[in-house]
């Protein structure tokens, strides 16, 4: 298989020197053990917003450090959870004794690490809350699973919070804001293809032609179920449809629509599949008032594509729109 | 007969030689249910406890095996690295500072480090994890060395009720960890952290079968 990388060993530490060289206006990035701070940080008297998960993500989260968004990332090898130790250090460098947020996908590992992480910063005299992020919709029955997996939701939240934060809302108005989020996002994804894990050298899953995995998470995990390959207009439905009905999204809400590519596809299909949706949701009476299109929380080089759908009030509307400076997103600046 | 301290430090490096060996297979297994990076982690987090063993190779069991337990902790990642930390952990904080242990005390160890895996993991048997091989290493453990057999004999028991263990997972339906996603496609796969547990179980039963 063939990747632009030297030895799959150092792919992360590489891509954070590569970060590092690119962006010293926006953050400062620490090595051994790794996190990225942004570069004012830490800013004193706010809350200190800081996640962290596997890398082969990107953008998120590393990208997303910045003003006006996340104060720290902490990054794992490729589709791992970073380390207590590091998250410990990103916590103690963000903290400008307003507290620290935790901003925390629903996976087993990161749960655990991060529980240990904001306890040892606790030890140290550091207030820190945490929010889960749940709202992948293909996990259907969470009593009998590990819980609804944190995905697309993670990157509206994280930049919503981020102007919360920014604007100087207290650690508790910040994660209960976080919570609301979460209550009110949900989100499903598919992919066309599979994708390489640097280290493996191979697919993650076998996909064959002319076949498609529907309800996909973000680590190159099989989806729940394997289906012919379809028109996009289909597709979209296929992923609109479980995301409106679970909330459920009714006639007359607002909405922030997020199309997200898993790595691999191209702005030109998620522009089709972003009208098919706008499509079906005027269909039902919801409102498309906000969106964003592109890739933000991939799945390296996996093609495919997922949706978020987050619904949205007056105080949402003012803090998406409000100004945010990071690699990976930038507005208002 | 008792495990020495220079026991318990052979069957860490000889652990750490069967992940080398093992790599492609835990990576397999991973890949079919998980997320294709059990091996990676593992391999990762024992090349580290190689590179500290020196270090600490004085001290008394339980510092060892504490020692063990913080360099997982902050290499592995993911969620073997709290939960491999957690066993060392425990099996450390069970057995204290001594320099030679019963075979008692490490079923005492066994046992508190498979419970806490259970409770950080928050699993029950048949979850489909590294429960499934441990829970019935423990038991064996305990019913041969309550029949009076030797040292050997109860280890390699003991390694023979986490193998079947380990095997048992294949037909279940994952109801912990990232496989539990693929709801009953999960079924018909070993499961990679119950496999590496078992190999972890067998790898003390062939270290220390002379004890």
């Amino acid at each position: 298989m063939k990747k632009l990388i030297n030895d799959p060993e150092n792919v992360v530490k590489e891509e954070l020197q590569g970060i590092e060289l690119a962006h010293p206006d926006l953050v400062k990035v620490f090595y051994d053990p790794d996190y990225i701070v942004r570069a004012d940080a830490p800013v004193q008297g706010k809350v200190g917003l800081v996640s962290g998960g596997g890398s082969g993500h990107e953008p998120m989260h590393g990208g997303f450090v910045g003003k006006g968004m996340l104060d720290a990332a902490c990054p794992g090898a490729v589709f791992t959870s970073p380390t207590p130790d590091q998250m410990l250090e990103a916590t103690k460098a963000v903290d400008g004794g307003a507290g620290v947020l935790h901003i925390v996908k629903n996976y087993t590992g990161d749960v655990m690490n991060f529980e240990m992480a904001a306890d040892l910063a606790r030890e140290e005299g550091i207030e820190v809350e945490s929010v889960l992020v749940d709202d992948d919709v293909a996990v259907e029955d969470s009593t009998w699973t590990a819980g609804r997996r944190g995905v697309g939701l993670t990157v509206l939240m994280e930049k919503i919070v981020g102007a919360a934060a920014e604007e100087g809302r207290s650690l508790k108005e910040c994660a209960d804001l976080a919570r609301k989020v979460n209550a009110q996002g949900r989100s499903m994804g598919m992919a066309l293809t599979s994708c390489v894990v640097p280290h493996v050298g191979k697919p993650s899953f076998d996909l064959p032609e002319d076949e498609m995995e529907i309800g996909i998470g973000i680590h190159g995990e099989p989806g729940r179920h394997r289906i012919k390959i379809e028109p996009a207009d289909k597709i979209t439905e296929m992923l609109i449809k479980p995301v409106v009905e679970d909330l459920p999204f009714k006639e007359g809400d607002e909405v922030l629509l997020f199309v997200n590519s898993m790595g691999g596809t191209p702005l030109i299909e998620l522009y089709i599949v972003y009208r098919k949706a706008v499509e079906l949701l005027e269909a039902k009476g919801i409102k498309v008032v906000r969106n964003l299109i592109g890739p933000f929380i991939t799945s390296l080089e996996m093609a495919g594509a997922s949706i978020t759908l987050l619904k949205m009030d007056e105080d949402l509307k003012k803090l998406w729109d409000a100004p945010v400076k990071t690699a990976g997103m930038r507005w208002g600046i | 007969m008792a495990i020495t301290k220079d026991d318990v430090l052979s069957w860490i490096r000889d652990y750490a030689q069967v992940i080398e060996e093992n790599f492609e297979m835990l990576t397999d297994l991973d890949r079919e249910i998980g997320d294709a990076d059990h091996g990676a982690n593992m391999r990762r987090g024992f090349k580290a406890v190689l590179e500290k063993l020196p270090s600490v190779e004085d001290k008394d069991i339980g510092a060892i095996l504490k020692s063990v337990g913080m360099t997982l902790l902050s290499k592995v990642g993911g969620a073997a690295g709290p939960l491999y930390s957690t066993f060392f952990m425990k099996a450390g904080t069970t057995i204290g500072a001594k320099s030679e242990m019963a075979i008692d005390d490490w079923a005492k160890a066994l046992e508190a480090s498979t419970a806490g895996i259970a409770a950080l993991g928050k699993a029950q048997p048949n979850d489909k994890t590294m429960l499934d091989a441990l829970y019935p290493a423990v038991d064996a453990l305990n019913t041969a060395i309550g029949n009076g057999s030797s040292n050997g004999e109860a280890l390699q028991k003991s390694a023979d009720a986490a193998h079947e263990g380990m095997l048992a997972t294949i037909p279940l339906v994952a109801r912990k960890g990232r496989a539990s996603y693929l709801g009953e496609r999960s079924a018909g796969h070993q499961d990679p952290g119950a496999t590496s547990s078992y190999l972890l179980i067998k790898s003390a039963a062939e270290t220390w079968a002379d004890s």
